[in-house]
């Protein structure tokens, strides 16, 4: 078998890493929809939930179909070409550039585009039909995603100029980001949004989705060196350090804006860090790791505090988490990147102002996703209702979309059989 | 002096309130409940168990109001909690007994007259 001499070629220890780090970024898919469902209304839980479920079905099926080939088939300046279409040509033979097999390399990719599509869910949950944002995903992961990473990763445009994005500044963070910024404006604002409280229901699965996020993401950065030499150490290791310090600033701000610390502070000061260190985690040292996660939480706090008082109904703040937070690290690379760490570049503090030149240039890939996002939804919005009628919305998107509860209790709960009849002797379902 | 009970739509109950507050009725405690009226029966499936849910949640106000107040507090429950749908749920009005104000052994209509918070 000539597959098997190809894999005593590869890197054992970088195969079994990366094969564990996918199976780490996989699980931020689940913890991302169960921190997003306990910032919603209970009668929304399960569908919030669900976007993100989606997400590992649809996006995985366009991945495979297209979305790889048009990211990582080396292609044009913009967009890859299609001879990885249909897993094509993925095999055990080493992705160049890395000494792990092509198709571990497409799995650990796969999972990066599901968390980005599903991360957008967040600007329109509790309104937005489940059908049009699966058919919204699918388009997404195949018209967006694979472009920004093209273009940072694939060989595209921003790659041949040098500009440096560790694990996704660009095509995850800064794209999820501005992407749910397009999809609030174009689904619109819930039907109670300024006028009623709409509280988070359970602070626990926001803390605990955030937590399973902090420990996925040591795959998601710790991967993205794709083995196991000092890049990925680096960018592990940068992976605890920087989301601290937002934690420890994100407690300050609090107590300055209200003498308290709160838990759901806590939960998205933990993303904005993890984010903030996305794109610089194998670029930056320690030392400035930790000032990163410092810096990090003040353009995403203030955006926090500030957006809820506009008309913009962007619900879980994915722009003000991902977008701003992504922004940050991408511009911090351009300063403080160095060469003594990462043995590629230096940033303009290392005398490097070119750099920072490129690294601003990224700044058009928010552009291009909310441009792109835009459009989708309004193509598909002309073939059927983006959102649900406003008595739907106050029913609740379970009990509306899935035909399903996440809290019932089964009181009053009456057994329909197969034939679609009430038995004679009617069973009322135990609690 | 009445207890008006209205129950409505949990939807509606933040509407409800806001209606009551405008109408100043103040004094007022709410509770969930589930109930059956003549709304149509939602099916639901979990795995291969699909089930016809009769119950539907509800919001329970019980306001203590002296007489006057009770048309108030009627106009106000029906102006949050109207959709126009089947489910939008009821109002009781029923004689009251007595009322005790706990804190200071105040009975019936300055019972249930509210004082300022602060004073």
């Amino acid at each position: 078998m000539s597959a098997s001499h190809a894999l005593s070629s590869l890197g054992a220890g970088d195969t079994a890493w990366m094969l564990v780090a996918t199976a780490l970024v996989l699980m931020m898919t689940p913890a991302l929809g169960l921190f997003y469902s306990g910032l919603v209304r209970s009668k929304n839980t399960l569908n919030t939930f669900m976007m993100s479920v989606g997400a590992l079905g649809v996006v995985t099926v366009a991945w495979a179909a297209v979305g790889y080939s048009l990211a990582f088939d080396p292609g044009g300046a913009f967009i890859g070409g299609l001879h990885f279409a249909l897993l094509r040509g993925i095999t055990f033979a080493p992705r160049p550039g890395t000494d792990i097999p092509q198709l571990l390399f497409f799995a650990f990719e796969a999972t990066f585009c599901i968390i980005t599509a599903a991360l957008v869910s967040g600007a329109v949950v509790e309104r937005m039909r489940f059908g049009p944002f699966l058919i919204f995903m699918v388009a997404w992961s195949i018209l967006v995603y694979p472009v920004l990473a093209h273009w940072v990763w694939g060989g595209g445009w921003l790659e041949r100029h040098g500009t440096l994005d560790f694990a996704g500044g660009v095509p995850v963070e800064m794209a999820s980001g501005f992407s749910a910024f397009a999809a609030a404006t174009a689904v619109g604002a819930r039907k109670d949004y300024g006028r009623q409280a709409l509280l988070p229901h359970n602070a626990v699965y926001v803390l605990l989705g955030a937590g399973l996020l902090w420990f996925g993401w040591f795959g998601f950065n710790g991967g993205s060196g794709y083995g196991t030499g000092h890049p990925s150490v680096l960018a592990f290791v940068n992976t605890l350090l920087t989301p601290a310090c937002t934690l420890v600033v994100w407690f300050l701000l609090d107590l300055l804006r209200d003498r308290k610390v709160t838990a759901i502070g806590a939960a998205t000061a933990i993303v904005v860090g993890c984010v903030g260190i996305t794109p610089a985690a194998g670029f930056i040292s320690p030392g400035w790791a930790m000032a990163l996660g410092v810096i990090a939480a003040f353009p995403s706090y203030a955006a926090i505090v500030w957006r809820p008082r506009t008309r913009l109904d962007e619900t879980l703040d994915v722009l003000a988490a991902h977008g701003l937070a992504g922004l940050t690290g991408i511009v911090f690379i351009g300063f403080f990147a160095q060469r003594g760490w990462n043995g590629v570049a230096n940033g303009l503090a290392y005398g490097h102002a070119g750099q920072l030149g490129w690294q601003l240039a990224a700044l058009a890939g928010p552009v291009y996703a909310f441009v792109v996002t835009f459009a989708i939804l309004r193509v598909i919005g002309w073939f059927m209702p983006l959102r649900v009628s406003s008595r739907e919305e106050a029913l609740g998107m379970d009990v509306v979309q899935h035909g399903e509860e996440a809290y019932t209790s089964g009181e009053g709960a009456i057994l329909v059989t197969p034939e679609g009849e009430l038995p004679r002797e009617v069973m009322v379902a135990q609690p | 002096m009445k207890l008006v009970i209205g129950i409505v739509r949990p939807e509606r109950a933040n509407d409800v309130l806001e209606a009551l507050y405008r109408a100043e009725v103040r004094g007022l405690s709410i509770s969930r409940v589930q109930g059956h009226g003549g709304e149509l029966d939602r099916v639901e499936t979990y795995r291969g168990t699909t089930v016809k849910m009769e119950l539907s949640e509800k919001v329970r106000f019980e306001i203590a109001v002296s007489d006057s107040f009770v048309q108030p507090t009627v106009d106000a429950i029906c102006e949050g909690a109207r959709t126009g749908e089947v489910g939008d749920g009821k109002i009781f009005v029923v004689p009251l007994e007595q009322a005790v104000r706990i804190r200071t052994g105040e009975t019936d209509r300055s019972a249930v007259t509210p004082v300022d918070g602060g004073s």
